[in-house]
């Protein structure tokens, strides 16, 4: 045993440590974790719960978008690096929209039919925006070595954000503000305004809808397939192609809703914007677990909340400076010891 | 028949020629090209008024241009290494870019002055009592890139067993972080120590140079900045230090632990059957890579005489990564050709050729603000059309066409012990 350990060259992090030292470091972070939420909670209330509120409104956004990244890196285990960008462009139709409707100071039945409109418009967009993705940049490359697609994603990720820069320029596009933002509650004094409540209510019909697809629709059946054994699949009948193709419309239209929700409830857009967030939803669905949808979902509420709460408490936060090397270091840190995220199955590849 | 007569003894003459090339030794006709091609790079400088316009690109780029394409070319032969022959996707490479040139600006500029005093060794074209540390930049350059090398190491344990594509979002999640620390670092952890000087970035860095001595010796300048041609001594500099790093990768690729990162590249599974220690051959993979970008780094920041935490964002990391795959995978002739045309067109091609457009057309687009999407439809084209690059190297051509096995050879949770 000993002769073994020496000829090793470098000592790793996992692997070698007792079996226990990873669980009780696990163990560790997550306590102080708590224990700097408990203390912050204690010390201002008000504060924490309205930034619990904004986390979890922002958490349905990241989850939609988490979700897109979880299908097709099921599928076709590609992380599809376009797809913030896609999100994006939502968003900027929506700007578009918005004020070519003139929707800005409307109320009532027409806006919320003009709010549906505009959904099923800009998941159309969106869907149309992916499947082109798929079939230009990524179909040709099925069978090339795996980081050549990754690297046509990176290029099409890129190609959208120049898109978005030579349609509507490199400042922020702001939306009008179209929702109603009066309270629906108060509690603690800190209200909970309708705006929040609207982006909930539109993510978990979406939510339900893309579960019963999944599980309970035929084509779900063959996108699950075809994830398991693309030539397997292929040999029983199913049309690979257009089950990845399906795949990338429901990304697609996932990306377009939550493109709508963050134009609507940010309210402005910025052709950059999608790269970042991409990311942030991408680290969202490997903590949930990659190719685990209900994970995604559960990821984006987790990333949102840490952000959040590190934007906006007092005790011992280190703020909003470091948010990002933070939501990073959570993706670094899930990666290494745990690639199969926190409801994802273990398997040989950690995917 | 008089012009067909003329064709033929001109084909003649030239086969008379070739035949007299082919008497030549091998060694001479191997090391001919790459000799012109060194010998013509040093001279630029003094030939370069005299070329004549490109047509579209304009004139040929000053020397000023080539310094900065020089260096370029550096970090993306280092970053060859890595992607090209152990075939690692490395998307966060600035990362390295900005841990060199941090790290000159530690050791060669006023920062630390309020801390340290003045400690000295051996720099030039500085106040003797100027406080911080100012080593010389000769000397800096090389810590700068044995630093990065272990920073390099660093971020390899941890992350280099998982596999290609988590390999890519770590190394990001790394090349994200590290601008966001040079940004925020004026106070790190609240503790008021000032790291990086934060937004403003640290400057003046000094100038290279090689001091009284050597000068009264062999005639070498003082102080690049005092002297009436520094720009080309800066260039020239640049070179060597290209010639350098040339050296070392082709010499790196063909000795034994070159073979083992083409043998992972190619057939992880294969390779570890035949004895290749994966981790460690990757780790020096990483090594070597972020040796190179750390030296180009610390020898940037000199030639600029600053560093700012702008410049290290991830579209720079996409833009090295994009001249190693334009010019092809794995074949540092190709990557040097790749990066030297992507560095100029970023510096002063776009910019010409944007000119040309709006004279010619009458229009108004500011060509250089899309520059990245240039670049991300350089990137989609290449690996659809051409993967193995513009001039690929034959091994990385066949890989290409057969397709390679990339599984992993174990899980990334439970690795052999």
């Amino acid at each position: 045993m000993v002769t073994q350990a020496r000829r090793l060259p470098f000592p790793t992090l996992s692997g070698r440590l007792p079996q226990m030292v990873m669980p009780a470091l696990a163990a560790l972070m997550v306590s102080a974790l708590v224990l700097w939420l408990l203390v912050n909670l204690i010390k201002t209330p008000a504060e924490f719960y309205r930034l619990f509120l904004i986390g979890l409104t922002n958490g349905a956004i990241y989850g939609l978008v988490a979700l897109g990244y979880s299908l097709v890196y099921g599928i076709l285990e590609l992380i599809n690096f376009a797809h913030g960008d896609v999100f994006m462009l939502g968003g900027m139709l929506v700007a578009t929209m918005v004020s070519s409707f003139g929707l800005a100071g409307d109320s009532g039945l027409f806006l919320w039919s003009m709010i549906l409109l505009m959904l099923v418009i800009v998941m159309a967009f969106c869907s149309a925006i992916n499947v082109t993705i798929e079939l230009v940049a990524y179909r040709r490359l099925r069978h090339a070595p795996r980081l050549a697609p990754l690297i046509t994603a990176i290029g099409m990720s890129f190609l959208l954000q120049n898109i978005a820069l030579v349609w509507k320029g490199a400042r922020p596009t702001s939306v009008d503000s179209i929702l109603p933002r009066g309270d629906v509650f108060t509690i603690a004094g800190v209200p909970y305004t309708w705006d929040k409540l609207i982006v909930i209510l539109f993510t978990v019909p979406v939510l339900i809808v893309l579960m019963l697809l999944v599980q309970r629709t035929r084509q779900g059946k063959a996108m699950r397939a075809t994830a398991q054994d693309r030539d397997a699949s292929a040999m029983m009948g199913i049309n690979v192609n257009r089950t990845i193709s399906f795949t990338f419309f429901l990304a697609g239209s996932l990306a377009g809703a939550a493109g709508l929700l963050y134009a609507l409830y940010i309210t402005n857009v910025r052709y950059d914007e999608g790269f970042r967030l991409g990311l942030i939803a991408f680290t969202a669905a490997v903590v949930g677990g990659i190719g685990n949808l209900p994970g995604a979902v559960l990821g984006g509420l987790l990333i949102a909340m840490i952000e959040s709460f590190n934007n906006g408490l007092s005790w011992a936060t280190p703020g909003s400076d470091w948010t990002q090397s933070i939501i990073f270091a959570i993706l670094i840190i899930i990666l290494v010891f745990r690639p199969e995220g926190l409801l994802g199955e273990k398997t040989p590849e950690g995917g | 028949m008089q012009h067909w007569r003329h064709r033929a003894s001109e084909a003649l003459r030239l086969d008379a020629v070739r035949a007299q090339w082919n008497r030549l030794p091998r060694r001479v006709r191997t090391a001919a090209l790459p000799t012109t091609v060194i010998v013509l790079a040093f001279v630029y400088p003094y030939y370069r008024a005299a070329l004549p316009d490109i047509p579209l690109f304009g004139p040929f780029p000053t020397v000023d241009t080539a310094v900065t394409m020089t260096i370029f070319i550096m970090m993306a032969i280092g970053l060859n290494i890595v992607v090209g022959y152990a075939g690692l996707l490395d998307l966060g490479y600035v990362a390295f870019y900005a841990v060199g040139a941090y790290t000159a600006a530690w050791f060669a500029s006023p920062h630390f002055g309020e801390s340290v005093g003045a400690k000295h060794f051996g720099a030039v074209g500085v106040n003797p009592n100027a406080a911080g540390f100012h080593v010389s930049i000769w000397i800096v350059i090389f810590m700068a890139a044995f630093f990065t090398a272990f920073i390099g190491v660093l971020i390899g344990l941890p992350t280099l067993r998982l596999r290609g594509d988590y390999l890519a979002i770590v190394t990001l999640g790394f090349g994200e972080i590290m601008p966001q620390i040079a940004r925020n670092g004026d106070n790190l952890f609240g503790t008021g120590f000032n790291l990086t000087n934060g937004a403003q970035g640290i400057n003046p860095i000094d100038p290279p140079g090689f001091g009284e001595t050597l000068h009264r010796w062999f005639g070498l300048p003082v102080d690049y900045l005092t002297i009436s041609n520094g720009i080309d001594v800066f260039y020239w500099t640049a070179l060597v230090l290209l010639l350098f790093t040339v050296f070392c990768s082709v010499r790196l690729r063909d000795s034994r632990l070159g073979r083992a990162w083409i043998a992972i590249r190619e057939d992880e599974t294969a390779a570890a059957a035949m004895g290749v220690p994966l981790m460690r051959t990757k780790t020096w993979a990483y090594a070597a890579g972020a040796f190179f970008g750390g030296m180009a780094g610390a020898y940037y920041a000199s030639f600029k005489s600053g560093t700012f935490p702008d410049d290290f964002f991830f579209n720079i990391s996409v833009f090295i990564l994009c001249m190693v795959i334009l010019g092809g995978m794995g074949n540092i002739w190709g990557v040097i050709v790749g990066g030297g045309f992507l560095a100029y067109l970023n510096q002063e091609g776009l910019g010409n050729i944007g000119a040309q457009i709006n004279k010619t057309f009458g229009t108004d687009i500011d060509v250089p603000l899309y520059q990245f999407g240039i670049f991300g439809a350089i990137l989609v084209l290449v690996m659809l059309f051409k993967p193995e690059g513009l001039i690929p190297s034959k091994r990385r051509k066949a890989e290409f066409e057969e397709g390679v096995h990339d599984e992993p050879l174990y899980d990334v949770r439970h690795a052999p012990e």
